[in-house]
């Protein structure tokens, strides 16, 4: 007598289930939908979502069901066709509210849906889309950190009525402050505490005065470089939103890179004009006592001042070096008319417009400037060799006299219709932190993506069914059963790839293939040595018994030299690699648990009850 | 069905020299062209930029290339694939072109030869990411033998067993890198995955045999270690071929049907299944034996000693 423990039987059956329930949303397919949410980043309400479908149904667009998917109203089409259509006219309809975004449905029925249960989603190569690597500037964050130190520093001193030679930064981790002789040390440093802090400072008597010099710890340097990154990747979430593209994937990899994944992306070169600009506007006093002639005549701005020469009314300008608010401090951007023409309407958080309402009220009748700063990345010589470098177009777009006292909320002018347009969105999507340049860029086509799919999807099938039919011939009854635990075995793997959400690369149905191929090997290791107990004359069902047991190790050692290797692509690759290797080392552990547990039951329910058992059907 | 109708009894050890003979011839071609001819690594790791482009008619690969060329393109590569309407273009890398730029130059350079052409893949790949991915293949590569020989350390007692599996280890991917050396197909990241999955793949038959030459030596401990080891392989034997087998019928199914994607990835894994199924045969347990491997190594628990007080 054969037997198996009854639990083993139920978690089995359990296991089994679970997996066909995670797995069946897979084999529905896809059709082309829209996605529509609101430009608010709120959620559709069932209004907006009834006023979109009655005026589809006006323009007489047909389309299938629709449905509310996590705060966005999808809408499911018959064909490309129709849902192009679809798009455009929404978007000519409630382009000031609604956002749209081509996307595919899942067929996945909806009480499938209800359950929460998704198909995997596809990955880039298989669905068509661009992957963009992107470069981040972070030592240029740090540097941009420094310059703030320096300009509270100056900001303590002034109010201490310290008088004050030089600020500088070096190095990327120092700021250093040189005092004449007649200042006071001591109530300097007291005065700087809180303009400084955090740094180490120290300080060192010079020839004429003294210095105090502060350094960023690598602790504050890497502090600073991870918030630009976090920032960065808020931003480029905000654009890519704003793109209306339909489960984009913006993360960090590795220590100073962002990588995007828009599925459906076509067109680069406008994507990445929008995601990879660097605008910020800075708004400073202008330096009226100084003359602005002769700053540039020497080339030297007078302490405390800053000389700009471009400029979009034709004339040199001198501002002051205190920045009364920056891009940063926007809460909302729009564009406007105003009656000087196109306008960015701004509006400002609660310190900033603090701050501006006791700039605009101390320095009425004055004037104030606004300047947009974009980097760029250029190519120079130096030595012959090519070099990147980063520069900062720095351009005095709007210089105006303060007529009355506002806080948080203006205008600006001097800008085209499209340059406010622009402006707006960018400054409304937050700014970059620090600049960032495109390193890698892959682009799929969406009819490529597709041919993958099928090329991947027959290699599966036909490998399968080869494997399938060799078994059965090989192995007859037993083949079979293998055979069986082989499917069980792709359905729990499919089932864990849905419930993980890891997306699906070619190389991962590869590996889906090459785990068929390897999961066999358990099998074989069992029913050889079962065939070997055979011919030593051992009664059948001992000789299942002895078949299990005795190959148990040999199964166990190979999988784990594969599972090294799974564990190690893991770790090291990126993209579709990373997919192949989290395939693998599933497929690995799904194979164990059906070929010993799976199998072990199947054979016992066959033979393990028979009292007389002539022969195993092991061929 | 079987393979074999009977046990089989090849004398693996007996012939050994032959086949350390062909490893060897192997290996050495492999390495010589390794290192002459290098190896035709794809844009993953020299950077590139690498473009699939399909015009409306077909089109002159010539007049493409000049084309590009007049573009302020160095060097473009470009071949028909498939039809003469679809082609390839390959760049190398060009520190003057910035990444982001890649794609607009080349549609507005390709758009002169037929308006309605389509990039319908394109792959820009910085060099510094391209000399990063080449950096963390050859670590993937370092890692996974150490973690290989960490394992097979603890696995087996005796360093003549592991001696004989991690030079099995090493052989395989050697061949295989050999192969794409030799037939400068090109070699990118899927290659790499594949290579570790081989490395992985094929200590199995290994770690298999070896089993089994642990348990032959406890049953019958006074048989020659040559025997013992002809004994294991042979058993195992039907095993071996069965399962490569059928994991051959797959990668064939990948390597025909998986379209040009794949077409490395599974060409790396045939080649590792066949260089492995082989070097787990001849090879590893050969080694041991020349190693001087008997049963005390394998049971150093027995000692000899107890041994001759037995009747």
């Amino acid at each position: 007598m054969l037997e198996y423990a009854r639990w083993k039987y139920v978690l089995i059956a359990v296991v089994l289930l679970l997996a066909l329930l995670f797995a069946l949303p897979n084999v529905f397919g896809e059709d082309p939908a829209l996605q529509v949410a609101r430009k608010d980043h709120n959620s559709m309400t069932a209004d907006g979502a009834k006023e979109v479908e009655v005026f589809l149904k006006e323009r007489k667009i047909p389309f299938g069901d629709s449905y509310m998917d996590g705060g966005r109203f999808m809408l499911r089409f018959a064909n490309v066709a129709e849902q192009l259509a679809a798009r455009d006219a929404v978007n000519d309809k409630f382009a000031q509210d609604l956002i749209t975004a081509l996307s595919f449905a899942p067929r996945t029925p909806a009480f499938l849906r209800a359950l929460g249960l998704r198909p995997m989603p596809l990955g880039l190569d298989l669905r068509g889309g661009l992957y963009l690597l992107y470069q981040v500037d972070v030592n240029s964050a740090v540097n941009q950190a420094l310059e703030g130190y320096a300009q509270d520093a100056r900001r303590a001193l002034a109010a201490a009525n310290i008088p004050l030679k030089d600020v500088s930064t070096s190095g990327g981790n120092t700021v250093r402050i040189v005092l004449p002789p007649e200042a006071d040390v001591t109530a300097a440093r007291s005065a700087l505490t809180q303009a400084l802090a955090g740094l180490s400072v120290s300080t060192e008597s010079l020839t004429s005065g003294s210095a105090i010099t502060g350094v960023m710890t690598a602790a504050q340097i890497r502090e600073r470089q991870d918030y630009a990154i976090q920032q960065n990747i808020v931003t480029l979430r905000n654009r890519v939103n704003e793109l209306g593209v339909s489960e984009p994937i913006v993360q960090r990899q590795g220590i100073d890179r962002i990588n995007v994944q828009l599925p459906g992306v076509q067109n680069s070169a406008d994507v990445k004009n929008t995601l990879g600009r660097v605008a910020t506007l800075e708004f400073r006093l202008e330096d009226m006592q100084n003359n602005v002639g002769e700053a540039v005549q020497t080339g030297r701005a007078p302490l405390g001042s800053k000389l700009y020469t471009k400029t979009r009314f034709g004339r040199p300008i001198l501002l002051k070096r205190e920045v009364i608010a920056t891009g940063d401090q926007l809460t909302n951007a729009t564009s406007g008319q105003s009656q000087e023409g196109p306008a960015v309407n701004i509006k400002l958080d609660a310190r900033a417009g603090e701050n501006m309402l006791k700039t605009t009220q101390a320095n009425l009748n004055k004037r104030m400037a606004v300047v947009l700063i974009e980097k760029r990345r250029e190519l120079i010589d130096v030595d012959g060799k090519k070099v990147a470098r980063e520069v900062t177009d720095e351009e005095v777009i709007n210089d105006a006299t303060i007529k009355g006292v506002f806080s948080n909320q203006f205008q600006i002018t001097g800008l085209g219709a499209g340059e406010a347009r622009d402006l707006a969105l960018l400054l409304r999507s937050g700014s970059l932190a620090t600049a960032i340049y495109v390193v890698e860029e892959r682009a799929v086509g969406p009819s490529l993506g597709r041919e993958n799919i099928q090329k991947g999807v027959t290699a599966l099938i036909v490998g399968m069914a080869g494997v399938f039919v060799f078994m059965a011939l090989y192995y007859q009854a037993f083949g079979l059963v293998a055979d069986l635990v082989l499917l069980a075995n792709v359905v729990l793997l499919t089932a864990l790839l849905s419930m993980m959400r890891a997306s699906l690369s070619l190389p991962g149905i590869a590996g889906i293939i090459l785990t068929v191929g390897m999961a066999v090997d358990a099998n074989v290791l069992i029913y050889e040595r079962i065939r070997e107990e055979v011919r030593k004359g051992v009664s059948p069902q001992a000789a299942i018994r002895a078949g299990f047991d005795k190959a148990l190790s040999a199964i166990t050692d190979s999988n784990i030299t594969t599972l090294i290797a799974g564990v190690v692509l893991w770790v090291l690759g990126t993209g579709p690699i990373k997919g192949f290797a989290v395939v693998l080392i599933l497929g690995i552990l799904t194979s164990m648990f059906t070929s010993l547990m799976g199998s072990r039951a199947l054979l016992t329910l066959i033979y393990g009850g028979r009292r007389k058992l002539g022969r195993l059907s092991i061929g | 069905m079987e393979f074999f109708s009977h046990q089989t009894s090849f004398p693996f050890m007996a012939t050994r020299k032959v086949w350390y003979g062909l490893s060897i011839i192997l290996i050495i071609v492999s390495l010589v062209s390794f290192f002459t001819r290098g190896l035709n690594l794809a844009i993953d790791f020299t950077g590139g930029v690498n473009a699939e482009v399909s015009f409306t008619h077909a089109v002159d690969v010539d007049a493409v290339r000049s084309q590009l060329t007049a573009a302020g393109f160095h060097e473009p590569q470009v071949q028909s694939f498939g039809s003469s309407r679809d082609i390839v273009v390959r760049l190398p890398p060009d520190a003057k072109l910035a990444a982001g730029e890649v794609r607009t130059r080349l549609e507005s350079a390709l758009k002169q030869v037929d308006a309605g052409v389509q990039v319908v893949q394109l792959d820009v790949v910085g060099p510094q990411v391209g000399s990063e991915l080449k950096q963390s293949a050859i670590y993937a590569l370092v890692f996974t033998l150490l973690g290989i020989f960490m394992y097979i350390a603890w696995r087996f007692h005796t360093w003549r067993l592991s001696l004989g599996a991690i030079l099995a280890v090493l052989h395989d991917p050697i061949l295989v890198i050999g192969f794409f050396s030799i037939t400068q197909t090109p070699f990118d990241l899927a290659v790499v995955a594949a290579i570790l999955a081989v490395i992985g793949y094929s200590l199995n038959d290994t770690v298999v045999v070896f089993d089994r030459i642990r348990e032959r030596f406890e049953t019958n401990r006074r048989s020659a270690p040559a025997t013992v080891l002809d004994e294991s392989i042979n058993q195992t034997l039907s095993r071996t071929i069965m399962t490569k087998v059928v994991t051959s019928i797959v990668v064939v199914a990948l390597l025909f049907l998986g379209g040009p994607v794949l077409k490395g990835f599974s060409e790396a894994l045939l080649i590792g299944i066949i260089a492995g199924t082989y070097s787990s045969i001849y090879i590893s347990s050969a080694i041991a034996l020349d190693c001087g491997l008997t049963a005390e190594h394998v049971f150093p628990s027995v000692k000899k000693a107890a041994l001759d007080h037995l009747p």
